[in-house]
């Protein structure tokens, strides 16, 4: 008996700093991995396409200013292109940790819970009614929309309440539907708008121009470094309300802050890119899965594997239908959604 | 004896009364709603002209945009809303969820995905209605098999149908992009749900499946009722439970299939007029014929404010009950939620 006393707390100790390091060193090992996918990819991004180049070419066209063939689709294509979308994914990847922090919903991602579709009304309010025709136009519109969006879902369904699941989701979808025929009415109307939109909604990184990453930049900055902020008042705040306020953390302010940065992240993205859904879903759901759901600690590892997941679809999505392509939004629907379906019935069980 | 039998006597009739009295009214309204679809447009026709050329004694013009274009459509748009109201109220009374309605559940999605499919692969000139049923029908039985091996728990076979959903919408999306551009225009046609082109033969077609699907919910409302009294009690009660659920699982899609094989996927209705009829009527359960009447007044009333809203523009009417019954569907979540 004294044996027991003795044995048993050291014992679940010692397993909880095994856990611990393990998780630490998993972290660091997928880390360390998605650094290298997204060099491969990103070289891969800048190779692959309806004109293939070899890698030397690539390489050889990106340091120096020579205009041959080679030299245009690299700097004028290609570079642009792959920025845009590791930006996005990056973002996107973080807004999914975020969410599914704030909500407790294993289910949430910016794309389900209608953000997406917040911006969507966002840029074709834009595009129609006030003539805007640049990205650093729509990131304003595309901001408000994915704001109202947010909070009206926030509202709806009172997220935190752990197990409401179906009303987060029901409520994003809801939403998602009213607003998504809202953009094809108005796009229907008006054929101008409905060009300029098209290629902004398909969710494709095709004629995504240099500036489009540049102008939405400060604001993806801005989201990354508020999450900073506030990541450790959101794992202190999974530790329940009241000792998260002993430990100095105010709930309400690190869920606004949490709203701000998930607000910023999608609004920069989507602008960029267009309607990104499952990126966030899948992200989170891997780093969830491997390493924990510590928000701090896996804020890079997010960035990391929104960006390499992103341009993987981008890439793929250029490969799998040549001469033509297939929008990266939809290549990584194609994960995502199997991968929602799973979520749902294996926790029925 | 009084006091007991009493209070029943009184009260049954006067349901009965409140339910007649909606009916009616709605009735009237689908009837207000009629006239101002067959006598408003971009052709002008007086109530007079419309009379005439019901009788077959209009001039040539008259007939052909009264009894071409605007009867048929008013006749499918009803028909449409019939089925859809149908549809829901069958497929709620079954899951006892006001939410388990054929569009939510990924019925819509895998009759466009079947639609697709047979426009885009198979067949581009022939009708998406084989493709629409087939699609629906298997995206039913897979809803179903799931709900069945994660138990019947009824919240995650509607999240399980959102996820089925959103997956053939990325199939559908993939489709679209690979077909040639007018197949492509076509497909994206048929997907906002339309009613522009029904035809008297479409109209037939929808009466047709009415009337046979329409017949067996007749035959077998009696054993439907039990079920909103619990499975247990249905069964003591005599009725064949699993016949009984295949049965209506199968009236109620091939409803929906029907519906959507002329119009494309119309959402929202199946989800809102049975909801709509119950509250209107105060019934405790969902009211068949109550779903059915409803439905069909909504999908009207919806269709005539679609075509003259942003006249001369069109809108498909799907869209416009997306915009509408996804607001509802928000309000009704924000609300029971609270």
């Amino acid at each position: 008996m004294p044996d027991l006393a003795t044995v048993t707390p050291p014992t679940a100790v010692t397993r909880l700093v095994t856990r611990h390091r393990a998780a630490r060193m998993r972290l660091v090992i997928l880390t360390v991995a998605m650094v290298v996918a997204v060099i491969v990819l990103t070289v891969a991004s800048l190779a692959v396409g309806s004109r293939a180049l070899a890698p030397a070419d690539v390489i050889a066209a990106l340091f120096s200013d020579r205009r041959d063939a080679a030299g245009v689709i690299v700097h004028e294509l290609r570079v642009p292109r792959t920025l845009t979308a590791l930006l996005a994914g990056a973002c996107l990847g973080v807004a999914g940790v975020l969410m599914q922090a704030v909500t407790r919903n294993p289910l949430a991602d910016p794309g389900l819970l209608g953000v997406n579709a917040g911006a969507a009304v966002g840029v074709v309010v834009a595009i129609a009614f006030f003539g805007v025709g640049t990205a650093s136009g729509y990131v304003w519109f595309a901001f408000a929309g994915a704001a109202s969006a947010a909070l009206l879902v926030n509202a709806a369904a009172r997220p935190g309440r752990r197990g409401d699941t179906v009303g987060l989701i029901l409520a994003g979808v809801a939403l998602s539907a009213c607003l998504g025929a809202v953009v094809r009415i108005i796009t229907l109307a008006d054929d101008d708008t409905f060009e300029s939109f098209r290629f902004w909604a398909v969710g494709s990184f095709e004629r995504r121009d240099a500036d489009v990453a540049a102008q939405v930049l400060p604001f993806a900055i801005a989201g990354l470094i508020l999450t900073l902020v506030i990541a450790r008042g959101l794992d202190q705040l999974r530790l329940g309300t009241d000792l998260a306020r002993s430990l100095g953390t105010s709930p309400a302010l690190t869920i606004v802050g949490a709203g701000a940065a998930i607000t910023l992240l999608c609004a920069a993205a989507t602008s960029a890119a267009g309607p990104l859904a499952f990126i966030g879903l899948i992200v989170a759901h891997i780093v969830r899965r491997t390493v924990g759901g510590d928000v701090r600690s896996t804020i890079v590892l997010a960035a990391l594997s929104g960006a390499a997941l992103t341009l993987a679809s981008d890439v793929i999505g250029r490969v799998i239908a040549i001469p033509g392509e297939v929008e990266a939004g939809i290549v990584a629907a194609f994960v995502g959604a199997p991968l929602l379906l799973w979520l749902v019935v294996r926790r029925a069980s | 004896m009084i006091a007991a039998s009493h209070p029943p006597s009184r009260t049954l009739p006067r349901r009965r009364r409140r339910a007649t009295l909606v009916v009616g009214v709605t009735i009237a309204i689908a009837v207000l709603a009629a006239i101002a679809g067959l006598t408003t447009g971009s052709f002008h026709t007086s109530l007079s002209d419309v009379a005439s050329a019901l009788m077959g004694t209009a001039d040539g013009p008259t007939t052909v945009v009264v009894m071409g274009m605007r009867v048929p459509r008013m006749l499918a748009a009803l028909a449409i809303g019939a089925a859809l109201g149908l549809a829901g109220a069958v497929f709620q009374t079954l899951a006892r969820n006001p939410l388990a309605s054929p569009d939510i559940i990924g019925f819509s999605a895998g009759s466009a995905t079947g639609a697709l499919v047979g426009l885009t692969l198979i067949a581009p000139t022939a009708s998406p209605a084989a493709g629409a049923w087939i699609g629906g029908i298997l995206t039913v039985v897979v809803v179903m098999a799931i709900a069945r091996s994660v138990g019947v728990s009824r919240e995650r076979t509607i999240l399980a149908g959102i996820a089925l959903s959103t997956l053939l919408a990325a199939v559908n999306d993939y489709l679209l992009t690979r077909a040639p551009i007018e197949i492509a225009r076509n497909a994206d046609q048929w997907l906002h749900g339309s009613l522009v082109a029904t035809t008297l033969s479409d109209v037939a077609l929808l009466v047709g499946a009415l009337g046979v699907l329409g017949f067996i919910l007749v035959l077998v409302h009696r054993d439907f009722r039990t079920l909103e009294l619990g499975d247990d009690t249905a069964r003591s009660l005599g009725v064949r439970i699993g016949h009984l659920r295949l049965l209506l699982i199968v009236v109620a899609a091939l409803l929906t299939g029907t519906a959507t094989a002329v119009a494309g996927p119309i959402g929202f209705i199946a989800l809102a007029a049975p909801q709509l009829a119950r509250r209107t009527m105060g019934t405790s359960g969902i009211p068949l014929w109550g779903s059915a009447v409803t439905g069909a007044t909504v999908l009207l009333v919806a269709d005539v404010i679609a075509q003259r809203a942003l006249a001369p523009l069109q809108i498909p009417v799907g869209l416009l009950t997306a915009v509408v019954g996804g607001a509802y569907l928000f309000w009704i979540v924000a609300r029971t939620r609270r």
